[in-house]
């Protein structure tokens, strides 16, 4: 019975602590719980640095979307909030980076490398079509004739 | 001219059959130049900007502020650190000694601590700041870019970032970098 009790007790203490960290939204703050995750999708987690701070539950993550939810509260724009977290830890914070000198070969690296593969495999079937197409000339048919008539002759 | 592309054309094939292994090299050195990148060093973009303002109790002394404005005329360094921090305890030594030196004031952000565990924390490592600023709740320490604690900032007289360490500070990143860069900030006006 004590050890029950104890048990209660001991789960009680690991649950209450998971409860408070983070308050339960109602319902009036349903909407302004969905800009904050529409935001916070577009947000890198430093911490985690492949997910978003939407995505994470890092405890960077969970005070920049509790820095997201007072600014909006607060009555900044989205463009705002973005614009701040981008002052304070760059461009990086961006999941989506934006297009400039220093980011074209993210963003069209692929491209390009696919339109090259392309190129080159074109050339390459072309070629050997071009050239397995060219009828023989007058010395090839001799050597071929040649080397078949050693290859009878081997047998 | 037909005999020149008869001769050049075997020389040529020669060429374009090691093309191949030219590319695979190129992307081998890449690669490998990466395996050596830290992906959890971003730059900066607070670096050559004014340090974002603050104002904070501090840690010892709860009645009493600190604002970076405090600074003013100073080269100084601002050092993140927590007593959960498990690499702040690696750094810790390092900034001790550094202290010992008298280069320049280090003021500790205390960020996102129990202002308990901080004190106790300094009490059995060492204090190696002029004073710690308070952070509770981390608010400046995302003013300031915070993301992996410890970060260390260099901040010149007229209160400009001017070099940013994100993770621990060694021996060699004191003395290749912060040393000369004081020095040469404490020669401005």
């Amino acid at each position: 019975m004590k050890s029950k009790l104890l048990t209660a007790l001991l789960l009680l203490a690991v649950a209450l602590p998971a409860s408070a960290g983070e308050a339960a939204p109602t319902a009036a703050d349903v909407a302004l719980e969905k800009r904050v995750m529409a935001i916070s999708e577009e947000l890198r987690c430093l911490v985690c640095q492949n997910q978003t701070i939407a995505d994470s539950n890092a405890g960077l993550a969970v005070d920049l979307r509790n820095e997201v939810r007072e600014k909006l509260a607060a009555g900044m724009s989205e463009r705002e909030i973005i614009d701040f977290m981008v002052a304070r830890y760059g461009d990086f914070v961006l999941y989506r980076p934006p297009v400039k000198i220093t980011t074209v070969l993210l963003w069209f690296g692929p491209a390009l490398l696919l339109a090259l593969g392309l190129w080159l495999f074109l050339r390459t079937v072309l070629r050997r079509r071009a050239s397995a197409m060219a009828p023989l000339s007058s010395t090839e048919h001799a050597r071929a004739a040649a080397l078949l008539k050693n290859t009878e002759g081997d047998r | 001219m037909t005999a020149e592309n008869a001769a050049d054309a075997p020389t040529r094939s020669k060429w374009r059959f090691l093309l191949p292994l030219a590319a695979f090299l190129v992307l081998a050195v890449l690669l490998f130049v990466g395996l050596g990148l830290n992906p959890r060093e971003v730059p900066s973009p607070l670096v050559g900007k004014s340090a974002p303002h603050f104002e904070l109790p501090q840690l010892h002394r709860p009645d009493q502020r600190f604002s970076e404005q405090d600074m003013r005329g100073k080269v100084w360094l601002l050092n993140v650190w927590a007593s959960w921090c498990a690499s702040c305890r690696d750094e810790h030594p390092v900034l001790v000694e550094l202290a010992k030196s008298g280069v320049m004031p280090i003021i500790g952000l205390n960020y996102k601590d129990k202002r308990e565990d901080g004190i106790a924390w300094l009490a059995r490592f060492g204090d190696p700041y002029v004073l710690s600023a308070f952070d509770e709740k981390g608010k400046v320490g995302i003013d300031y870019g915070v993301y992996g604690v410890p970060e260390t900032y260099v901040i010149d007289k007229a209160g400009v970032i001017r070099y940013k360490r994100i993770g621990i500070v060694t021996p060699q990143i004191v003395s290749q970098k912060i040393l000369p860069l004081i020095r040469e900030l404490n020669r401005e006006k």
